[in-house]
């Protein structure tokens, strides 16, 4: 899998990079607008991480040229503006998703991940981990061929966790992604811990082969066992 | 004091001093006339008096006043040569009309000397003259009249004249006090070719004008370096998750590196919020359309439902009536979170929280921290109620942001041990 990360701030293309490439995906950088450019025209990626502001030129511009060719369908923006305007204009050109400065590495990883998978479905969309298999479609989940119940926040968190096997997800990137903005206020994420005790104790149950570990407090981390 | 009383004032008192002046320089001068002419004519008596004297020897014996008013007495010849006319003012006793006695009248006298068939005689000629103190009386009071006429045509005057001058200031200053720097669209104008008032117009608008454009940077400045924060603070949340990831790490250095990633993570959400609250500011929500706040405030409720589970907290909604509002819907929803997170973080465990929705308000009241807030300063920017270091202390002032965008009032009391927020929305 190859992904190309405009971005020309080279401090988060480098944290984005060596996210990434624990995924063992193959990154290749662009930093200013030209570099963009030329890269976008002579290589096909399978996805594209696009910063809006870049020096020397717009990467609406970039999308323009990629959806001439038919290919911005894999392309996540990337921006400090926060703007509808924008978010809607780079939706329209076809990008796929827009995710606002900052985010966290878990983020980025699930929504890489979730691209990629749209575009290589092979007519079954479902994560298969160890012996539990997370059907994304029907969004039920299987641990050993018996279905699991799940409810809604359950399921999007384990999605979370299976899109970030082995990496860390702080509690703050989890509430995030769960429950969106709501998390704004939280005076503690304690709730956290609450919401993932009971995934812990559905999972063990079932004798899924699967773990959800603490990392120093901060967050968890998906293992098989 | 207004202007045009100002002015009376002051006029009133110069008027005074200048009339006072004025009579006094008028009676003075009346008074030299009034002799000078009555010279005239005791000089014409003399002449007559000693050219009658030649013919009639029995006028020389007259030695004391009568109603012809003179006396001669014969005197030497020394004497005599040294006699020049002299006028006086002196007294003679008479009686008129009015008078029950005789009284001092005063009269102008002239004395003097003359030569008939070489003797020589002293003459002195009387004249009744004005009495002063009459002259004076009558004086005064066509002064007190003058006086008077004057200051009642100066109010006259200052209340049509100048209130017809001064009419573009006052409207002016009635433009200027209903001016709203930000929402007014208009600056003030004067309408009229008087100069100062021009010019007035012209220092008043240029200061505004400053005004405007400093605020609009001040405005533009919060948005601007809250965005420009975006990148550093997502370099820095990415490192340290990069750092935590990597796993070899002691315990103690691991709790420091969270605390410090907890740290970051409250300056986004800090600079999060004045994105927001700049972007409100600016204007840079405009899709008004109609929102039903009991749809709104069930999905928050919802999307809470975990936080409030975890705290214990019972949520209880009562819809008395179907609540629309023109506004923009991602505000509507900022505005009904808001109110409902802070009701919730605010809240003690076991405790409760009441949204009431009626015709035209949204209510939410909730148990917490048994005393009332300063419901002045309670939608100030970084009013906190408590020291918890997480909230961002903008939640309140964005939803009063929100409300002046909107034209809808929040209010905040405290009643039955309750914390109670209210959004009243406009009757359509």
């Amino acid at each position: 899998m190859k992904i190309l990360v405009i971005e020309d701030e080279e401090q988060l293309l480098q944290n984005i990079r060596l996210s990434l490439e624990k995924e063992n995906f193959l990154i290749e950088t662009a930093t200013d607008f030209d570099s963009a450019m030329e890269k976008v025209f002579v290589y096909d990626y399978d996805c594209i991480l696009l910063d809006i502001m870049l020096p020397h030129g717009s990467g609406l511009d970039i999308l323009k040229e990629l959806k001439s060719q038919n290919k911005s369908g894999n392309v996540i923006i990337i921006s400090a503006k926060d703007s509808l305007g924008d978010k809607l204009v780079g939706l329209e050109l076809g990008a796929d998703d827009y995710l606002t400065k900052p985010f966290h590495l878990a983020e980025l990883n699930a929504r890489v991940k979730a691209i990629l998978r749209r575009k290589n479905l092979d007519g079954k969309n479902s994560i298969t981990l160890a012996n539990i298999e997370l059907d994304l479609t029907t969004r039920q989940l299987y641990v050993a061929g018996a279905e699991i119940a799940l409810n809604r926040k359950e399921f999007d968190t384990l999605n979370y966790f299976l899109f970030n096997k082995n990496r860390l997800i702080t509690k703050v990137a989890l509430a995030e992604h769960v429950w969106g903005d709501n998390t704004d206020q939280a005076d503690n994420l304690d709730f956290v811990y609450y919401q993932i005790k009971n995934l812990r104790k559905k999972l063990q149950d079932a004798r899924a082969e699967i773990e959800i570990e603490a990392v120093y407090g901060v967050g968890y981390k998906l293992v098989e066992k | 004091m207004k202007l045009v009383n100002q002015s009376l004032k002051y006029l009133s008192i110069s008027i005074l001093l200048i009339v006072a002046v004025w009579a006094s320089v008028f009676y003075i001068n009346m008074l030299h006339e009034i002799k000078s002419s009555i010279d005239e004519g005791l000089e014409n008596y003399k002449r007559l008096i000693i050219l009658n004297a030649q013919k009639d020897s029995t006028l020389i014996t007259k030695t004391y006043f009568d109603e012809s008013f003179f006396t001669i007495r014969e005197i030497e010849k020394e004497h005599a040569l040294l006699i020049k006319d002299r006028y006086t003012d002196t007294v003679i006793y008479m009686q008129d009309a009015d008078d029950e006695a005789l009284e001092a009248e005063p009269v102008r006298m002239l004395s003097t000397a003359f030569e008939n068939n070489g003797r020589y005689y002293e003459l002195k000629i009387a004249n009744s003259m004005v009495e002063e103190d009459d002259l004076i009386k009558t004086l005064l009071w066509d002064i007190v009249w003058l006086y008077i006429i004057l200051i009642v045509s100066i109010i006259l005057i200052n209340n049509l004249v100048l209130k017809k001058l001064w009419k573009p200031f006052y409207n002016f200053l009635h433009q200027l006090k209903k001016y709203q720097l930000g929402k007014s669209a208009e600056l003030p104008q004067v309408n009229t070719k008087t100069r100062e008032f021009t010019d007035l117009q012209e220092a008043v608008n240029t200061l505004l004008q400053h005004t405007i454009a400093t605020y609009e940077q001040q405005k533009q400045f919060i948005g601007n370096a809250s965005h420009e924060l975006q990148t550093p603070l997502a370099i820095a949340i990415n490192k340290l998750e990069l750092l935590l990831e990597k796993g070899d790490l002691q315990n103690h250095q691991a709790e420091n590196i969270a605390e410090v990633f907890q740290i970051i993570e409250r300056l986004v959400r800090l600079n999060k919020s004045l994105l927001l609250l700049s972007k409100i500011d600016n204007k840079q929500f405009f899709d008004n359309e109609e929102v039903s706040i009991n749809e709104v405030a069930r999905q928050a409720i919802a999307d809470l439902s975990e936080f409030a589970d975890y705290k214990n907290i019972d949520v209880s909604i009562s819809e008395n009536a179907q609540l629309t509002v023109q506004m923009d819907a991602s505000l509507a929803n900022i505005v009904v979170s808001n109110l409902l997170k802070n009701a919730l973080f605010h809240n003690h465990d076991g405790g409760e929280l009441q949204v009431e929705i009626g015709e035209h308000s949204f209510k939410v009241s909730n148990t917490g921290d048994g005393v009332a807030l300063n419901a002045k300063t309670i939608f100030n920017r970084f009013q906190k109620s408590d020291t918890k270091a997480s909230g961002t202390g903008l939640g309140l002032a964005i939803v009063k942001a929100i409300a002046e965008l909107q034209g809808f009032v929040v209010q905040y009391r405290f009643e039955n041990n309750h914390h109670i927020f209210e959004g009243i929305f406009p009757r359509a």
